[in-house]
């Protein structure tokens, strides 16, 4: 294998030092000359009819410059996908949850913001509210959208469903539900506009989707992209929550156009929590298999609680169905599964993406039915797991899985068969295995251009200026593409200037999402880099009359290979070159192989490479108590190869630490049409001193068509982790918890049903009785195609 | 972000000046040692107070002096992290320490101090949240409303006594020293509290703690059991302190049994007291202990965890607490 220099070496992240000095400018850290700051009015009401909004006494508090209602906007809808228009910067007619904007001001200083807030007088009619799914589909009313409380109704059936039960010898059924949760990013979104003579707006926005903000802004304000530039600043922490268009950047672009004068709005805890959180999902799952566990069958159904809008939803219902089949053969699969509004704060992306509730279902359902048919749960996944370069029953292309591997390295590292069944009471392990997209494999608005760019410059100084749309959210995408450009062309990274995510002058990657960045900006920056040195290496060749192909680019040096020692330095292959073509510019692109199935809802699952997770958690519980502690956990990942190991581990760690939390405590339920606790105290999540032991192991499975053959580790590995622990629970204690967060409460209320000979299991009583519309039936990929697929060379 | 309100801060040179000021400003002004409980409250909208007096760096209220043959004297404005390390109070009174070193995070034990836990505001599920919350929630009585959200047929506040040294330093029979206007008085931690969710303290307003006092140890052994989500930094949801002072025969002479975070002050469960006296510490008793301890908390449903679960964890948290002297 050929030796890297700056690829698959732990070195700091490129913003290391920025980061821990605290130098970093975040977005509320941006101060501009004569900035006013914002704030909204949020309704108080989960559900209302708006009858009239007075602002006189708000605008005519002294330091207030502007008092915004949705009525001063133009009338545009907006939403983060095509299908779902559905929000306003400033509800008009009605507001759909406790937190929903209605007003905002402008005004010297914070706290008359805040007073200023407080003098608008808002009248409103109450409306009834949707608090659960159950309210959602059965209770009467007017509902929360014109289309009715039920967003999005997905029905697929690939295969023969019936048939493969029949097929079975063994068939079981389970519920679960799994409830939302917050992305708690330290930094609170915040948004800074600047308007300037000539139409010129400025948004700085602390997003993780800058292009999706830039075409958002354009509609919304009537503004043409071209007048429009969007800065996405060093995002402290997004996990999904700043993925979607927040409220607050509309209002402060349309505030510094009515003012004329800079406006910041810088979000509170609170309003943090208002935002979006991860969908409570309850979901019903059958599997058939045959004696030796193999899989004939699986119909699964969903229903998310998706809040007052779409947002991501449509592609969220979607995903809860999409990704079972990555892991396992499943010859036969049905998915039904139906987003429902509620009055509550939108459901959108966190970590996972849609993924980690249906992935809690299923590897607990696996656990029960090796436990039903007596066989040991690691054999029962082998038996079923997918082959490399396959193609799944929903048309899904698998090209490297190192799945197999990832299971062998967690079994015997945490020595699983010496454990499972066999610790004293009270301890347990538990087992689940995962995979994840390495980016989705479509954009979200439809187009055939590419889904990353990014260009190089270099002039006689050897200095490299790498600019790219992708903005850094923590995941150390920065580092990834300084490291890809140096590793190509032989620099270092001091060498290398890098402007990222500005819509001015940077082109155009669509977002940090999907575990995308990494795979798809990385394969750009390697394309640009492997262009950038052909045009350097022609020049230098011709200079020194030797062949293009046998010079090195390494060190800080163009080097003639062959045992020659001639060689010259970077900044004088650059003079050479820059002498030879004028200024060096090269760019490089990515676009995802066309990869959706033949059938209506094809796009949302196809990733160009999917990575791999194992997992085996050890719990200690107190039957006295409930309380469960973890103590510890074994994980590998299928990363394809580990561009810096050092971020690699940092996002594993992370993803535990997440899951971890999810599994355990985190709750963003709602009580009396409010979330419960939006507060970062009484909202529980694990801090660093509940972390427990992890041991990571990263399975290198070199992807054809990851850059260097990486895929992605952000979301992955966090997907294990919940049901490795519920499996876990039930070896210590022999209960079942069939709901996450897994609280003291619930075991307790499990062990007690056990004592007194009922089922010991805490979990969702029932699944709606509802009738899901006829499935779209897609025959599964024809059997040439379901067979080998053999990798690019 | 939560910033704060505006308000006029005065740093007062001695103890008295402090006191004519609180006696001159009546109730806007409030005191701050460390602040780390008032802050956060004064973000969230909660205590909307136009002076705050900061007493931390009185002299007066510095120090720590001592030890278990002599009794105690610990200066108001000591820090958590001073009470969790200092020698006398760590060979002498170890329960002190440890108890002080489960209040919070370390940060926050660096900046809070043992008066400011001692007279720490009440906490609720519906009272310690931010503005836009409670205003769609219903103000409650303890800040702009007019009805409990907890029991909204109530008439008084249940918030929750919060303080985790409360307990202990019941339990280690200690005083506290308070100076106003009128001069001072010394009175057993105890009699600091009532049990109201808004009028928490017997105290007057223009009064401040300066002490904390305490009485050779005797004999006694005392533990401290905190029940929370988190070790990392969660108020209580329960605690247990628990002194005994037992013979060479393993009888029980002398017991002290105080609940905290089950009402709006430290509950002292005397029947339970009564019962352990002239006992060995053996399962019989022990249940009949825990049975009585039980009956006499009677949380209500405003902090994290389950109104059942906490009831529940009464009896298996005092079963381990007892068994340490068992």
């Amino acid at each position: 294998m050929k030796e890297f220099t700056w690829i698959s070496k732990p070195y700091p992240r490129v913003d290391a030092e920025a980061k821990v000095t605290g130098r970093v400018r975040y977005a509320d850290d941006l101060v501009l000359p004569g900035m006013l700051f914002c704030k909204l009015l949020r309704s108080h009401l989960p559900h209302a009819r708006i009858r009239r909004i007075d602002t006189t006494r708000a605008r005519s508090l002294p330091g207030v410059l502007a008092v915004l209602t949705g009525k001063d906007l133009p009338a545009h809808k907006f939403g983060i996908l095509p299908t779902s228009q559905d929000q306003e910067a400033l509800c008009v007619e009605k507001v759909r949850y406790v937190g929903d904007p209605v007003a905002a001001v402008a005004a010297i200083d914070e706290w008359t913001a805040e007073q200023a807030v407080r003098l608008i007088e808002v009248e409103y009619d109450p409306l009834p509210s949707y608090m659960t799914i159950e309210d959602a589909l059965f209770k009467e009313g007017e509902p929360i959208h014109a289309q009715g409380n039920v967003h999005k109704e997905v029905s697929l059936e690939f295969g023969d469903v019936a048939t493969g039960f029949e097929e079975a010898d063994y068939i079981r059924e389970d519920i679960f539900l799994y409830h939302g949760s917050a992305h708690l990013p330290l930094e609170e979104h915040a948004a800074v506009a600047s308007y300037e003579p000539g139409d010129l707006l400025t948004v700085w926005s602390s997003t993780q989707v800058p292009h999706y903000l830039h075409r958002t802004l354009s509609k919304v304000l009537d503004l043409p992209m071209s007048r429009i530039r969007v800065i996405a600043t060093p995002v402290g922490g997004g996990f999904g929550g700043k993925s979607d268009i927040f409220n607050h950047e509309i209002v402060v672009a349309a505030l510094a156009m009515i003012t004329g004068r800079p406006v910041k709005c810088t979000l509170t805890r609170e309003e943090v929590f208002y935002t979006l959180r991860r969908h409570p999902t309850l979901m019903w799952v059958r599997t058939g298999v045959r004696e030796d566990g193999t899989i004939t069958a699986m119909h699964f159904r969903a229903i998310l609680e998706g809040g007052a809008y779409g947002s991501y939803g449509v592609a969220t219902t979607y995903y809860v169905g999409a990704l079972q089949p990555i892991t396992y053969k499943i010859p036969n699969y049905r998915f039904e599964g139906m987003r429902v509004f509620t009055n509550a704060p939108p459901g959108g992306p966190k970590r996972g993406h849609g993924t980690p509730q249906p992935r809690f279902a299923l590897e607990c359902h696996l656990d029960k039915i090796a436990e039903d048919l007596g066989m040991d749960p690691v054999e029962l996944r082998r038996r079923n797991l997918v082959a490399p370069h396959t193609k799944t029953v929903n048309w899904l292309r698998i090209t490297s899985c190192g799945l197999a591997e990832c299971l062998k390295k967690v079994v015997e590292a945490s020595r699983f068969h010496e454990k499972h069944r066999r610790l004293p009471r009270g301890r347990g392990v538990g087992l689940a295995v995962s995979g994840y997209l390495s980016g989705a494999g479509l954009p979200i608005y439809w187009n055939d251009l590419p889904h990353s760019q990014v260009h190089l410059q270099v002039d006689r100084s050897g200095s490299v200026t790498l600019s790219c749309g992708a903005i850094d959210i923590g995941q150390g995408s920065n580092s990834v593409l300084v490291y890809t450009v140096c590793e190509i062309l032989g620099v270092s990274p001091e060498d290398v200037r890098l402007i990222v995510a500005d819509t001015a002058i940077t082109p155009i990657d669509l977002g940090s999402y999907s575990s995308r960045v990494t795979f798809m900006a990385g394969n750009a920056a390697l394309q640009a880099a492997q262009r950038m040195r052909d045009l350097i290496a022609a020049a230098v060749a011709e200079k020194l009359g030797v062949p293009a192909e046998s010079l090195i680019f390494q060190g800080r040096q163009v080097k003639v290979g062959g045992g020659e020692d001639r060689a010259l330095s970077w900044r004088e292959a650059c003079e050479v070159a820059e002498a030879r073509y004028g200024l060096l510019s090269a760019t490089g692109t990515y676009t995802p192989p066309r990869l959706a199935g033949p059938y209506k809802g094809s796009g949302v699952g196809p990733s160009p490479a999917y990575s791999y997770s194992a997992c085996v958690a050890e719990v200690q519980v107190d039957e006295e108590t409930g309380v469960v502690s973890v103590e510890k956990i074994w994980i590998a990942h299928d990363i394809g190869r580990a561009l810096n190991p050092l971020l690699v581990l940092g996002q594993v760690e992370g993803s535990v630490y997440m899951g971890l939390g999810e599994a355990l405590m985190e709750d963003l339920s709602v009580r009396q049409g409010v979330i419960r606790v939006p507060s970062m105290l009484e909202y529980k999540s694990p801090t660093v001193k509940e972390m427990p032991e992890v041991e990571a192991f990263l399975i290198e499975t070199v992807d054809p068509e990851g850059p260097f053959g990486a895929k992605e580790c952000g979301q992955g590995p966090l997907l294990p982790v919940p049901p490795a622990i519920a499996n876990a629970i039930y070896d210590a204690v022999r209960v079942r918890i069939d709901e996450v967060p897994i609280t003291p409460e619930k075991v307790l209320k499990a062990l007690e049903r056990r004592r007194k000979g009922e089922e010991g299991r805490f979990g969702p009583g029932g699944f709606p009785a509802i009738r899901f519309k006829e499935p779209i039936r897609v025959a599964p990929p024809s059997p040439s195609s379901a067979g080998r697929v053999e990798p690019r060379p | 972000m939560l910033r704060l309100p505006p308000f006029q801060y005065v740093r007062p040179g001695t103890l008295h000046e402090a006191v004519g000021i609180l006696a001159s400003e009546g109730g806007k002004a409030v005191l701050m040692a460390g602040g780390t409980d008032l802050l956060p409250r004064m973000k969230h909208r909660v205590a909307a107070l136009e002076v705050v007096v900061a007493i931390r760096a009185l002299r007066e209220l510095r120090g720590i002096w001592g030890d278990p043959r002599q009794g105690l004297v610990i200066g108001a404005a000591s820090t958590l992290a001073e009470v969790c390390s200092h020698p006398a109070i760590r060979q002498g009174y170890e329960v002190l320490s440890l108890a002080a070193a489960q209040v919070a995070t370390p940060q926050i034990r660096n900046m809070g101090t043992i008066g400011g836990n001692l007279c720490l505001d009440t906490r609720c599920s519906y009272y310690d949240m931010p503005y836009t919350w409670r205003k769609a929630m219903g103000f409650c009585l303890k800040k702009n409303g007019d009805t409990c959200l907890v029991a909204p047929g109530s008439t008084r506040c249940w918030a929750v006594s919060s303080s985790d040294l409360a307990p202990v330093l019941m339990a280690l029979d200690g005083r506290v020293r308070l100076v106003g206007p009128r001069g001072e008085r010394v009175v057993p931690v105890e009699e600091l509290y009532r049990d109201d969710g808004i009028r928490y303290l017997n105290k007057e307003p223009a009064e401040i703690l300066t002490e904390v006092l305490l009485p050779p140890l005797d004999g006694w052994k005392a533990a401290y059991w905190k029940v929370r989500r988190r070790g990392s930094f969660d108020f209580p949801v329960l605690s247990l302190a628990v002194a005994v002072r037992q013979d060479e025969g393993g009888h029980i002479a002398d017991a002290r049994l105080i609940l905290g975070a089950v009402r709006s002050s430290p509950l002292r469960v005397r029947e339970a007291e009564e019962a352990l006296r002239g006992e060995k510490l053996e399962p019989g008793i022990m249940e009949v202990v825990c049975e009585l301890a039980s009956r006499a908390a009677r949380p209500v449903e405003n902090t994290d965890f389950t109104v059942l679960w906490r009831k529940r964890m009464v009896k298996v948290f005092l079963r381990r607490a007892l068994g340490t002297f068992a």
